[in-house]
C-alpha cells in the first residue's frame, strides 16, 4: 500500500482501494500486471538525442528523416512533446530539459539537460531554438538562463507566443495576457502564412 | 452609492435578521457582544468579498450551522443592485450580483467600495512594516491589476532567490551569475511596484495631511513618508552590492519588500511619541484619505464603516470628525457604539439626523424558510 501511495496523484485511500482490488484479482492477472512494470523499466530507454523515452537508441521523432533538423524546440518534459505533436503543426526536433530551474524544489541548471542541449547545438546544424516553457516565474527564468547561455552561438532564439486563445473573446481575457498580446502584436501578413 | 437593506442568515451571532438602512448616518448600539461589529463586517463582506476581521470564511458561520448568507440591496447610480454572498462549509464561496455568479471575486472589488475604521487598525502603527505595505497593496491593487500581478511575481521570485541563497550556503558554492537570472525578474517586477507606490503616495500624502489637520484642528504637526531603497538607488546595483551579505544571511536584504511608511508626529515616530488619541487620529486620517482617494479613482463615494469610533478620542475630536464625515462630501455612514444616548446626543449637537438600531432589541425574523439566494 505504501508503494502505491508514493505514486503522484495517489493518496492513502486510493492506494488502499487499489491494493484491495489487486487482492481480488486472479493470480495470473496480477502477475501480468507486475511483469508489465518490470518490462517497462528494463525496455524503455531515453533517446540519446532529445532525451524522450524510446525503446531504441533514438526515438521515433529523431529517427524521422523528413523532419527539419535546423529547428529545435526546448520543452520541460515529454508530456509537452506529446502536446505539441498533437497540434500537427510542428515538423522540427525537440529537446527535453527535464524540468525548469526551481531552487525551492532543489532544481538547478545542473539538474537539467542543458549540457546535452549545448552539445547538440555545437555539433548539429541548428538554426533556431524555440523555447516552449510555461509562463511562470520559473519558466521565464529558465528561458532567460538559456538565452544567456546560448548567446555566443549564431542562432535565432525565439519563444512561443503568449496571448489570446483561439476563439476567445477579448473582454474575457485577463489584463496581463491581453496587455502582452498588444505589446507583442504581429504583422497580419505573417499570421496568414501557413 | 449606499446600501438600502441588509439581510443576514446564520452569519456569526445572527440566525436571521433584516435591517433597512438610512442613506445617511446609521448607528448600531448595544451591549458588548450583541453583534454591532458583525453588522459592519457583513457590509464589508458584500463590498470586499471577505471579512475585515476574520480571514477564515467558515468561522463566520453561526455556531453549529454549516452555511451563511448575506444579502444586500445597494443603490448605485439610481439603480437597484442585489449583492449576495453565501458560504457553505468546504465549498467555494459564491458571490452574486443581481443573481449572476461572478467568475472572479476580484471583478467585484471596487464596485461598491467601503472604508472601515476599526480598533484593529492599530497594527498599522504598532505592527511591523508588512502591515503598512499591506495597506499600500490593498488600496493600489483595487484599481491597478498590473500591480497585483507584479506583486505575485515578485514574491515568487523572491522565494526562489532566497531558496537559491540557502543552497549556496549548504553547498558552499556561490554562483553569482545564477543568482543574477533571478535578479532580472526581481528587478522588472520590483520597478513596477515601486513606481506604482511612489505615484500613489504623491497623491495620497496631501490628502492625509489635509484630514489630519481637519480632525485635530491643526493641534500638532504630522508627517507620512514613503521609504524605499529604490528611491535613491538603482535596484540592480543594490542587489549587486548586497551579494556577500545576502549569501551570508541566505536572505534578500534589499528590494521593495523592505519598503515602509514612516508615521511621524512633530518629527518623532508616532508609535513611541504619539498618545493613544493622537495615534487614533493618525489612523483615522489614513482611512479618510483612503476614502477620498478611492472616491477619486472609482468615481463613487465609499460607504464609511466606523467601528467603536468614540473610544480614545476626546469630545472635541469626536465632534469634529463626525461633523466632517456627515458633510456632503461623504455619503452613507454605518457606526457602532455601546450607548444609544451618547450617539443621539452627539448628532443632536451637530444637527444631523441619525437612524439608531439598538441591536440587542431588534427582533430576529421568525420566518422559518431559508431566504432566497
Amino acid at each position: 500500500m505504501n508503494q502505491f501511495a508514493r505514486l503522484p496523484g495517489i493518496g492513502r485511500k486510493t492506494a488502499l482501494r487499489l491494493v484491495l482490488f489487486l487482492l481480488k484479482e486472479k493470480d495470473h492477472d496480477v502477475e501480468r500486471f507486475s511483469n508489465a512494470f518490470t518490462r517497462m523499466k528494463s525496455n524503455i530507454k531515453y533517446c540519446k538525442e532529445c532525451l524522450n523515452i524510446s525503446e531504441e537508441e533514438l526515438c521515433g521523432i529523431c529517427r524521422d528523416t523528413r523532419r527539419d533538423r535546423s529547428l529545435l524546440c526546448v520543452v520541460p518534459d515529454l508530456r509537452d512533446v506529446m502536446a505539441i505533436e498533437n497540434t500537427h503543426q510542428y515538423r522540427g526536433m525537440y529537446h527535453i530539459l527535464g524540468g525548469v530551474i526551481n531552487p525551492i524544489e532543489g532544481t538547478g541548471p545542473q539538474d537539467l539537460n542543458i549540457l546535452p542541449l549545448v552539445e547538440r547545438i555545437e555539433k548539429a546544424e541548428v538554426r533556431e531554438v524555440i523555447m516552449a516553457l510555461p509562463g511562470t516565474v520559473e519558466g521565464e527564468t529558465t528561458t532567460f538562463f538559456l538565452f544567456r547561455r546560448l548567446k555566443e552561438y549564431n542562432l535565432n532564439f525565439t519563444t512561443i507566443a503568449r496571448g489570446i486563445g483561439v476563439g476567445d473573446e477579448l473582454e474575457f481575457a485577463d489584463e496581463v495576457t491581453l496587455g502582452r498580446s498588444i505589446m507583442q502584436r504581429i504583422p497580419y501578413e505573417s499570421s496568414l502564412a501557413r | 452609492m449606499h446600501i438600502q437593506s441588509l439581510d443576514l442568515y446564520q452569519f456569526r451571532n445572527f440566525r436571521q435578521l433584516q435591517v433597512i438602512l438610512s442613506d445617511h448616518v446609521n448607528a448600531f448600539t448595544g451591549a458588548n457582544g450583541c453583534g454591532k461589529t458583525n453588522l459592519l463586517d457583513a457590509v464589508h463582506y458584500l463590498s470586499m468579498c471577505k471579512s475585515y476581521f476574520n480571514p477564515a470564511d467558515s468561522q463566520n458561520i453561526s455556531y453549529g450551522e454549516n452555511s451563511f448568507i448575506i444579502n444586500g440591496t445597494f443603490i448605485l447610480n439610481d439603480e437597484e443592485e442585489r449583492i449576495s454572498c453565501s458560504v457553505r462549509l468546504n465549498q467555494r464561496k459564491i458571490f452574486k450580483r443581481n443573481k449572476k455568479d461572478y467568475d472572479r471575486l476580484s471583478d467585484h472589488i471596487g464596485i461598491f467600495p467601503t472604508v472601515m475604521i476599526a480598533p484593529a487598525d492599530h497594527v498599522l502603527v504598532e505592527g511591523g512594516s508588512e502591515e503598512r505595505r499591506r495597506l499600500l497593496d490593498m488600496v493600489i491593487s483595487q484599481y491597478d491589476h498590473n500591480y497585483l500581478r507584479a506583486g505575485i511575481n515578485y514574491n515568487r521570485t523572491l522565494a526562489q532567490r532566497n531558496a537559491l541563497l540557502k543552497q549556496f550556503q549548504q553547498t558552499g558554492r556561490k554562483d553569482k551569475s545564477l543568482l543574477q537570472i533571478w535578479d532580472e525578474q526581481l528587478i522588472s517586477s520590483g520597478k513596477i511596484i515601486y513606481e506604482s507606490r511612489a505615484a500613489f503616495m504623491t497623491e495620497y500624502i496631501p490628502l492625509f495631511n489635509y484630514y489630519y489637520a481637519l480632525i485635530s484642528d491643526s493641534a500638532e504637526q504630522v508627517e507620512m513618508v514613503y521609504e524605499s531603497q529604490l528611491e535613491t538607488h538603482d535596484f540592480e546595483q543594490l542587489l549587486d552590492l548586497a551579494f556577500e551579505k545576502d549569501c551570508a544571511s541566505t536572505y534578500t536584504s534589499t528590494g521593495i519588500h523592505k519598503d515602509d511608511l514612516l508615521f511621524r508626529i512633530s518629527g518623532h515616530p508616532v508609535k513611541r511619541f504619539g498618545s493613544q488619541g493622537q495615534q487614533k487620529t493618525f489612523l483615522i486620517a489614513v482611512k479618510l484619505a483612503q476614502f477620498e482617494y478611492i472616491m477619486k479613482k472609482n468615481n463613487v463615494k465609499p460607504i464609511l464603516l466606523l467601528d467603536d469610533i468614540f473610544d480614545k478620542l476626546d469630545d472635541h475630536r469626536v465632534a469634529r470628525l463626525l461633523g466632517l464625515v456627515s458633510a456632503d462630501k461623504f455619503g452613507q455612514i454605518l457606526l457602532t457604539d455601546t450607548s444609544a444616548d451618547r450617539v443621539k446626543e452627539i448628532f443632536r449637537k451637530i444637527n444631523t439626523p441619525v437612524k439608531i438600531f439598538e441591536v440587542d432589541k431588534i427582533p430576529e425574523s421568525t420566518a422559518a424558510s431559508t431566504p432566497e439566494f
